[in-house]
């Protein structure tokens, strides 16, 4: 799918658009309200007002308008800030890997001539994209235990001895992080490679005659023309990233409390709602996530460059 | 894969220095490594059923175990809690096919009307989908939760099935696909002809739409079978998905609660078992659609 078919395709359906009966532009408008009336409520109920609901109850007490007092109490609360600290570590380490790994992956998949090993692999990359939210967490409590592990001797060799040993504080972040890997960056991969196919072929043609190897080619044409899609990725994945909460959730039912019920800020927010009853403070809490969200969304549609046609 | 491709291939290779063809070797050994990172714990859970915890514990990871065991192991699951495990994945089946239902029957003509009609609002409602889209879903999940217990639905099955249902990643692939592969052309043709504007959606671009109907199909269907945040705080208990109900059967298994005195316990076995029955259907959907929905992925994404 080039670029030049699209703005073809775009051209077409410009070109195509005036000179028509009023009577039927006013019909297709009917049809069009029609038919993206039923979808607006549901954005309406299940986005714009969930949303509102928050921020009413965030600045609220028992109904009566508190200020910023939800927010002032979440923030003193002992738990908010390691809970901040234990996301923002995870999502940095997650996103090193993530940029790294996806790259470089896609670039050598792409690189490789033979179509039926290229395709193999990208589908074995994307298989595990099948397993996400609980069940993957499942199968990663097995792989992480040393004593029925199909990788012990791996785990071994990085000194670990057992399953809480495996989830230790230290090491946390990095099996958070490895585990999202796991399920995840196939389907960058594969989105990755779709981004290298649309680079024309002249181009990387005139570099290697130029005399520039696989590395060169890779740093200075490849990676600055997937630059959009590395951004996509790396935003998409800090926003997916600050709601951490499936993950650690699991773990923390397995590991004995080695991993905290609050070790995240969205598990913070379920124990306000659902341990201590306090809808506001929850409220406080998921807006703060919300607005982080919202804000790289606005940012990622107006600037990333990748929706011109809305 | 053509006879080209390869004599080109083959002609590379030997051209290349030994210093580029250790490079390229490298390079191939970095995909194996990987492939196998994504691929050993799906094979240890396809092995792990068919063996007992002591097997699991003492032989090699990847030893057969036999047919009797996981018959055995199966049957240990079946009885947990009067076949509990059925319950849940009823109600994962329940609430996705529903929510799958609305969705495409919501999503499609909204992409359709986003596409092909002019009507005011139009580009805000495209906008703020974009937006909506690009959250995460679990941004909205206690947001929704709080919404929800406030018009006391918690419990009740549409707690999870309406928020499933709405998808606006579903209606901006459909807008997407109208708008590059349905050219207006043809629906103009059909209204000079005489058709009805409902009769030009119908006739001409409903038939034309399956693949992103399959497509978003897909996403709705997979994305709402893995949920586990949603379903966790708005249906607990029996009502839950089998995704939660994993989560619960975990807390059975002494191996990870040792301190936990329960009557009725998991072995390991059986909780690998029963995660590979949580992602059955989506995993065979996985291996069976594998070529359409690479295509179709890079489709929903390539937004030049």
């Amino acid at each position: 799918m080039s670029t030049i078919e699209h703005s073809a395709a775009t051209a077409a359906v410009a070109l195509e658009r005036p000179s028509k009966g009023m009577s039927v532009e006013r019909a297709q408008g009917r049809i069009g309200v029609l038919f993206a009336t039923p979808y607006a409520l549901f954005l309406i109920a299940f986005g714009i007002l969930p949303a509102l609901y928050a921020i009413y109850l965030a600045f609220t007490k028992k109904g009566a308008f508190v200020g910023l007092d939800n927010f002032l109490k979440v923030f003193k609360d002992y738990r908010f800030w390691p809970a901040v600290e234990h996301v923002g570590i995870f999502i940095v380490v997650w996103l090193v890997l993530l940029v790294v790994l996806v790259v470089t992956l896609a670039i050598l998949v792409h690189s490789i001539g033979l179509r039926w090993f290229s395709g193999t692999m990208r589908f074995v990359y994307y298989i595990p994209g099948a397993l996400a939210g609980a069940s993957s967490v499942m199968l990663w409590l097995f792989v992480l235990d040393p004593t029925v592990s199909p990788v012990s001797w791996l785990l071994q060799a990085l000194g670990i001895e057992s399953f809480v040993g495996a989830v230790d504080a230290s090491r946390l972040p990095i099996v958070l992080a490895v585990i999202a890997f796991w399920t995840g960056a196939g389907g960058w991969i594969v989105i990755m490679y779709g981004a290298l196919n649309n680079i024309s072929k002249d181009v990387i043609e005139a570099a290697r005659v130029d005399g520039a190897g696989p590395v060169r080619i890779a740093w200075s044409i490849q990676i600055p023309l997937m630059r959009k899609w590395i951004a996509y990725m790396v935003i998409m994945s800090f926003a997916g990233g600050t709601q951490l909460f499936v993950e650690p959730r699991v773990l923390a039912q397995a590991s004995r409390g080695v991993v905290g019920q609050d070790y995240s800020l969205n598990q913070l927010a379920f124990l306000y709602a659902f341990k201590q009853n306090d809808f506001n403070g929850s409220a406080a809490i998921s807006l703060v996530l919300l607005a982080v969200a919202v804000t790289l969304s606005i940012y990622f549609v107006f600037k990333g460059g990748l929706f011109e046609r809305a | 894969m053509s006879a080209h491709d390869s004599a080109i291939v083959g002609t590379r290779s030997k051209d290349l220095t030994p210093a580029a063809w250790l490079g390229r070797a490298f390079g191939v050994l970095i995909l194996i490594v990987f492939a196998l990172f994504f691929v050993v714990p799906l094979l240890w859970l396809l092995i792990a059923p068919t063996k007992t915890d002591r097997q699991l514990l003492l032989e090699a990871p990847f030893a057969l175990g036999d047919l009797g065991t996981l018959i055995g192991n199966w049957q240990s699951l079946m009885t947990f809690q009067g076949g509990l495990i059925w319950t849940w994945i009823g109600n994962s089946v329940f609430y996705c096919v529903a929510a799958l239902v609305i969705t495409l029957c919501i999503s499609i003509p909204a992409g359709y009307a986003l596409a092909m009609t002019e009507f005011r609002g139009r580009k805000l409602l495209l906008v703020v989908t974009l937006i909506v889209m690009l959250i995460p879903s679990t941004a909205l999940v206690l947001p929704i939760f709080l919404e929800l217990s406030a018009v006391r639905l918690i419990g009740n099955p549409l707690s999870a099935i309406l928020p499933f249902s709405f998808y606006p990643f579903g209606v901006y692939l459909t807008y997407i696909y109208f708008s590059t592969a349905v050219s207006r052309d043809l629906l103009s043709a059909a209204r000079l002809d005489g058709a009805s504007e409902w009769q030009v959606f119908m006739k001409i671009a409903m038939p034309l739409s399956t693949p992103v109907i399959a497509l978003v199909g897909f996403f709705s269907f997979t994305g709402n079978w893995n949920n586990y945040f949603l379903p966790y705080v708005t249906l607990p208990g029996r009502k839950a998905p089998i995704q939660v109900g994993l989560a619960e059967l975990l807390s059975n298994v002494p191996a990870f609660n040792p301190t936990n005195a329960a009557s009725t316990t998991i072995t390991l076995s059986a909780l690998a078992l029963a995660t590979l029955l949580a992602i059955a259907p989506v995993l065979l959907v996985f291996l069976f659609a594998q070529r359409f929905l690479v295509s179709g992925m890079t489709a929903g994404g390539t937004k030049e």
